[in-house]
């Protein structure tokens, strides 16, 4: 039984904003012969994720969903600020953090073999695991990809004419996820921050989105995009690189805000994310369903863990001293 | 209630006490013991941020270590809040999260409330830095949820539960074998008693636990006089027997004189005086057997093999000469020697009296048949006045039947033969005759 899937777009619908204090990008309802809604909130782009949406309402076909896409600060501020969601999707596991630490999670009994990395309590519950990875235009490096920072560095160092405003990576004042990406590398090693240093000697391009960056790299305006997700440069065409010194694998994770209208759809639409058919609806989009064993087998990823340890980088004042020591290493005079 | 029983619950709700007292012992040390350790942790978690706060020319700088909160996350899955106040303002963290009043500063002080809507454990530091040039005060307050730590608490009461009812079960399994074996010398004392014959009154002599000598003692010292009352008893009858007796004879002797040489209307005085002689005599020699048959029992005295044939002719003998004064045909009927073990003495009284008693309430020129067969039972058949009495009623001591009339007696016949067959081990039936008359057996075991 496939039901059409009544598309109703707004794109930068500034009319949402007036629900409350937070902007959304794109808003779709999946329209079944459905009696019920549930409303989803989610950094994951519609059109990627609309698959997942198809595969849960062939099993709940009396469940209509509605999806909103928003970026990850927005989301959070919608939750926090108390919108009628009934789950919320980020790539930002720091902020989702915070807003279950903080109570604003329902607990949403999931799989009790759910990879302890994976999940919080039951409150939080990641569905996807995604390697950030570095992405390079081939023909910039003959051939000789560099597998690890230092190598990268060496790259860079060696023919800083070449790549002279030519490297791109996340802007962490603008991007949710790359700030978590840049506190997480610069928490990893110091090798991070003389990269860091290193880009911002040759004029880096700075980007809110993984898309943009790889527009870039395919448009040639850029040889070096650091720090994106793995995903959307497999889909692009490029081939991630997962760097051998470290590797971050950050997760995709879902929670049932309090302010939920309708927690026991959220909690539905959570449990069939986790369900093996929904894991593997997951990963028919691309995105790297959880799979603990594939990281004790590699031993370059670093899952980014999913506890209290994030919570540091939301506060306001270390997230101001850190972005004020970033943009001092990568805008230099 | 029983010793044992008493024992057992006594020493169950001891045990039962002991289990639960260790088991709340155990489980305050163990909530203890997780505080400490969450207090630890956070204690020094809340160090680590306040030693990364530094004095500077433009305030205070602050700089929360990524560690300081992985340690804690890593800790369990609790929730961690924070607070940081220069000079008395919240400048980062939670602004309602509670602190203690007073100032903590070489040590973090420990606080437990309520915030939002879970409980937590909140450690402060005080500390005092320079900033721009003069002394602030700073305050450091790091908070964690309860949760892990009381979910250890939790699991090691839980154990310490399990194993208390352990102990639990053991102690109750050793209790009930304590009482048993404590209470053992008790009822095998009961039961030695219980299985003596209600007249066996010899002393206890089997070894008991020093807490019960002094029953014992006064049980055994209780049964030598019971025997002895018993004894005095059967010698004061014996002698009293006796000491009737023998005027008696002389009185029987001097009123056969007399008859000789009397007038009419004398005689007939003389022969009541006769007949009631005859009477006493015979009550006294009754109770002469029943204290003989009675003492017998009690000690039960010698055994011996006897011909109960043999002892039946004598008896019916002896009794021959009595019966033939008023024309009653006493008849004997033996198959040949009918052999059994007992006392002779209670044997023979028993005898006599069945068939002294049939005689006596036989009709004159009537026929009492004594007939013994083999396995010992000896009946004895007249055609007296029948049973107007249940037999067990006139089984009693002093008990006579309704139709006794003018017959003289003491009622004490039927009870010693009925006190002699038990003695022996036999038993003594009355049954009501075909034409008249009574039928009495004593069966005897062989």
């Amino acid at each position: 039984m496939r039901h059409a899937l009544s598309a109703l777009l707004i794109l930068w619908s500034a009319a949402a904003a007036a629900q409350s204090a937070f902007e959304i990008e794109e808003e779709r309802l999946f329209d079944a012969p459905g009696t019920a809604v549930v409303r989803i909130v989610s950094t994951t782009d519609t059109d990627l994720f609309a698959p997942i949406v198809t595969a849960f309402q062939a099993a709940n076909p009396e469940i209509d969903v509605h999806y909103t896409t928003a970026a990850t600060t927005e989301v959070h501020r919608a939750v926090e600020s108390g919108a009628a969601f009934d789950l919320a999707i980020s790539s930002a596991m720091d902020l989702q953090m915070k807003l279950a630490n903080d109570g604003l999670a329902l607990p949403a009994p999931g799989p009790a073999d759910w990879p302890r990395l994976a999940r919080w309590r039951d409150e939080v519950w990641a569905f996807a695991q995604e390697p950030v990875v570095a992405a390079f235009a081939p023909r910039a490096f003959e051939g000789m990809l560099p597998r690890t920072r230092s190598d990268l560095i060496d790259a860079l160092r060696r023919d800083p004419e070449r790549f002279q405003g030519k490297v791109g990576t996340y802007d962490p004042n603008r991007s949710g996820a790359g700030y978590l990406f840049a506190t997480q590398d610069a928490r990893q090693s110091d090798t991070s921050w003389r990269l860091a240093e290193v880009m911002g000697g040759l004029d880096p391009r700075l980007y809110a989105s993984t898309a943009a960056m790889l527009r870039d790299l395919r448009e040639g305006r850029i040889l070096v995009a650091y720090n994106l997700l793995g995903s959307y440069a497999t889909a692009d065409g490029f081939a991630g690189v997962e760097m051998l010194d470290f590797t971050h694998v950050l997760l995709r994770t879902a929670l049932v805000p309090r302010s939920a209208p309708a927690p026991d759809l959220g909690r539905a639409f959570l449990r069939f994310l986790l369900s093996p058919e929904g894991q593997a609806a997951v990963a028919a989009t691309g995105l790297p369903p959880i799979d603990a064993d594939a990281l004790t087998r590699a031993p370059h990823l670093r899952p980014i863990r999913l506890d209290a340890g994030l919570l540091v980088y939301v506060d306001p004042l270390v997230r101001g001293r850190f972005l004020r020591e970033w943009t001092e290493a990568v805008r230099q005079p | 209630m029983s010793i044992r029983r008493r024992l057992t619950l006594l020493l169950l709700a001891g045990a039962a006490a002991l289990s639960l007292i260790g088991w709340l012992l155990v489980r305050d040390v163990v909530e203890r013991a997780a505080q400490e350790t969450q207090d630890g942790i956070l204690g020094a978690a809340t160090r680590a941020v306040a030693d990364e706060m530094r004095g500077g020319v433009e305030g205070v700088e602050i700089d929360i270590p990524f560690m300081a909160f992985s340690i804690l996350g890593a800790a369990g899955e609790d929730r961690i809040f924070y607070r940081v106040t220069v000079g008395g303002e919240t400048v980062t963290g939670y602004g309602d999260l509670p602190l203690p009043d007073d100032a903590a500063t070489l040590a973090p002080r420990f606080l437990s409330t309520p915030f939002r809507g879970e409980a937590v454990r909140v450690a402060v530091i005080d500390r005092t830095l320079l900033a721009g040039g003069r002394s602030v005060p700073v305050r450091v307050a790091l908070a964690q949820g309860n949760r892990s730590r009381d979910a250890l608490a939790a699991r090691l009461s839980n154990r310490a539960a399990v194993v208390g009812f352990g102990f639990f079960l053991m102690a109750a399994a050793l209790a009930v074998l304590t009482a048993r074996s404590v209470t053992r010398p008790v009822r095998h004392l009961a039961d030695s008693v219980a299985r003596r014959g209600p007249d066996d009154l010899r002393p206890v002599d089997r070894p008991v636990p020093t807490e019960l000598a002094p029953l014992v003692a006064a049980l055994n010292g209780f049964m030598a006089r019971l025997d002895a009352g018993a004894d005095r008893t059967e010698t004061f009858i014996a002698e009293a027997a006796h000491h009737i007796r023998t005027p008696l004879s002389a009185l029987r002797a001097r009123a056969e004189i007399a008859l000789r040489g009397a007038d009419e209307a004398t005689r007939a005085h003389l022969r009541d005086i006769l007949r009631l002689t005859d009477g006493t005599a015979r009550t006294a020699g009754q109770l002469l057997d029943h204290a003989a048959v009675v003492h017998r029992s009690d000690q039960r005295g010698g055994s011996a093999e006897i011909d109960l044939a043999r002892l039946a002719d004598d008896v019916v003998r002896a009794a021959r000469p009595l019966a033939e004064l008023r024309d009653i045909r006493l008849t004997l009927d033996v198959p040949g020697p009918v052999i059994l073990h007992g006392d002779r003495v209670p044997l023979e009284a028993a005898l006599r009296n069945l068939i002294d008693n049939a005689v006596k309430y036989s009709p004159d020129e009537s026929e009492v048949h004594v007939t013994l067969r083999p396995g010992a039972t000896l009946t004895v058949e007249d055609r007296g006045r029948g049973l107007s009495d249940p037999p067990e009623a006139l089984m009693r001591r002093f008990a006579r039947g309704a139709n006794a009339g003018d017959v003289l007696g003491t009622g004490l016949g039927l009870s010693i033969v009925e006190t002699a067959a038990a003695a022996l081990g036999g038993t003594l039936t009355l049954t009501p005759r075909d034409g008249g008359g009574t039928c009495a057996t004593l069966s005897l075991p062989s």
